[in-house]
């Protein structure tokens, strides 16, 4: 019963949605399934919030190391939940000014915005702009003209990197108009048009055949891992 | 010396250069808001009388704009400080900088901006999910007079179906809350297979339809590709033409021949294949080549946000390096 009924949840759940690109009577059907996926999806974050809420509370309630960081994430996802679920400081929408809640979630002047604008975006781009060093030192660590692989790997970025830059271009601008196509920049697009989307589209075509084979595993009941231990 | 010396002496350099900064010139990292009035006038209906609703927002302008305003009249009030944007401002700043410190060694600093960034981003999410997607959908559905007077009071009427379906919905999305409950963990395992299923319903055909038979059509290209201007064949860049769409193809055939594993990669296929991998070592090193591009992009950006918009130090008409030099010249003087 633990096992059977979810199994046969995901079977009929994965065929409406496969039926419903091939037949127009249950297409309907799909969409709707679609919103109910959307919903569920919506309320995990619910789940999320738990979680996270569970973890950082013990962590407090036990005085584990670095509990200070867990209230304060507690704190700044209680007050970020609070004024974006009560739309604090939202303008009410120009189509329905009478209606106090009607504005955008994230508007100009709102305080959720104002906690996307000044806390969100700046963390995490910079988070990412962080990887550029450690992506530089891993390569200067790892990358080693060995064999005839990696020196192709190494002169392709190398290429596609000046291609890009200002350096690139003044670098190989006194080639004359004859040999323009091994101009940096020229060279760059080449790569990128011919090799690098032979070997993107051989990639994806792999990925499109995994990813069929094992839904289809799934849709079929052969892939139960998904279950777990069943504990 | 030890770390927490160290910090401490970092925090003080920084702390004693950015207030050198503000106290030179016209100072760094002020917010400026322009005023604009808003007024709606509503008709009468059955449930309301005809009213006129006014209310102000504040929308973020450039410093010069308000520095030509105060200029031109300097009692003006359409355009303000925002003590808000400011603080945002810094608070940006102290981020960003806090995310740096890094690069030297795990801190305090960086500890504090990463939990801020749990919690922020947790509950950002829900919010967009509970406003994107449960309001519209599951409370439209479920309780459409309270959507209609408090939220959106255009959001069509429901179907019945669409009804039964958002019930269905929230009961599953209950049993999905069921897992944080220290007994029967075990129901949320049904929503999750309904997820499970969906997505791979979903998937086989959006994969099938973009990736397997879209990439495959793109593959089958002229290998004799001709090249012509005012009617007549051009050879070398037929020439070029061809060879891109040979390379292309035989790339493409020879990179699945190096992921088919059933056969031995050995004699006529071992050398396809090989020829696979180096196609594929090129398309490495183009995506390392894009990746770092990008992440030197962002970069950039969070360092022309420390000189610009915090330390106003990028000046393109060059009037506050010479006001903050003569502000220098005039400091060292003193000394």
């Amino acid at each position: 019963m633990k096992r059977l009924v979810p199994m046969w949840i995901a079977i009929v759940a994965g065929f409406v949605m496969l039926l419903s690109a091939f037949f127009p009577i249950t297409e309907s059907l799909g969409e709707t399934m679609g919103d109910v996926f959307n919903v569920v999806a919506a309320i995990a974050f619910i789940l999320g919030a738990g979680s996270l809420a569970k973890v950082n509370l013990a962590k407090i309630s036990q005085r584990d190391q670095g509990w200070g960081y867990a209230a304060i994430t507690l704190i700044c996802f209680a007050i970020t939940l609070a004024v974006g679920l009560g739309k604090f400081g939202v303008p009410p929408s120009a189509q329905f000014p009478a209606l106090g809640w009607s504005g955008e979630k994230d508007a100009e002047g709102s305080i959720f915005g104002w906690i996307y604008e000044y806390a969100l975006v700046p963390i995490t781009s910079t988070m990412f702009a962080l990887l550029a060093f450690y992506v530089a030192s891993a390569a200067f660590r790892a990358f080693r003209a060995k064999n005839l692989e990696a020196i192709l790997l190494l002169s392709t970025a190398f290429i596609v990197l000046l291609g890009r830059t200002f350096a690139g271009v003044v670098l190989t601008g006194w080639l004359p108009d004859w040999a323009s196509g091994l101009r940096l920049e020229n060279l760059s697009v080449y790569i990128m048009q011919v090799f690098n989307t032979a070997g993107n589209r051989a990639i994806i075509i792999g990925i499109a055949l995994g990813v069929t084979a094992t839904s289809l595993r799934i849709l079929l009941g052969v892939d139960r891992s998904w279950m777990g231990s069943g504990d | 010396m030890k770390p927490s010396k160290t910090w401490v002496i970092i925090v003080a350099v920084i702390v004693v250069l950015v207030g050198i900064r503000m106290s030179i010139g016209q100072g760094m990292a002020r917010a400026y808001v322009e005023r604009v009035d808003q007024s709606v006038d509503v008709k009468a209906n059955a449930t309301h009388v005809a009213t006129t609703f006014k209310w102000t927002e504040w929308h973020p302008v450039q410093p010069k704009m308000y520095e030509a305003a105060q200029k031109a009249d300097a009692n003006q009030t359409r355009f303000a400080f925002s003590w808000a944007n400011t603080i945002g401002l810094w608070l940006s700043a102290f981020f960003t900088l806090a995310i740096f410190s890094f690069l030297y060694r795990d801190n305090p600093g960086y500890r504090l901006a990463e939990a801020v960034i749990i919690g922020v981003s947790a509950a950002y999410w829900g919010v967009v999910g509970f406003w994107d997607t449960l309001v519209p959908k599951l409370f439209g559905a479920l309780t459409p007079m309270l959507v209609h007077e408090k939220v959106l009071p255009s959001l069509p009427d429901p179907t019945m179906g669409q009804v039964v379906a958002m019930y269905f919905a929230l009961a599953l999305g209950i049993m999905l809350l069921m897992r944080l409950a220290p007994k029967g963990g075990w129901i949320s395992l049904w929503p999750i297979a309904f997820i499970i299923g969906v997505t791979a319903g979903l998937k086989i055909v959006s994969h099938v339809e973009s990736d397997l038979v879209a990439q495959t059509v793109a593959t089958f290209q002229p290998l004799v590709n001709l090249k012509s201007a005012d009617h007549v064949t051009q050879l070398w860049p037929t020439i070029w033409a061809s060879l891109a769409n040979i390379l292309l193809v035989v790339g493409v055939l020879c990179c699945l021949t190096y992921f088919f594993f059933s056969v031995d990669h050995k004699g006529a296929v071992g050398r396809v294949a090989r020829v696979g991998i180096m196609y594929l070592m090129i398309t490495f090193g183009a995506a390392f080549g894009f990746t770092v591009m990008g992440r030197v992009a962002l970069l950039a950006a969070r360092v022309e946000f420390l000189f610009d918009d915090w330390l106003w130090l990028i000046d393109p008409a060059g009037k506050r390096i010479v006001e903050m030099a003569t502000a220098v010249g005039s400091m060292l003087c003193w000394w």
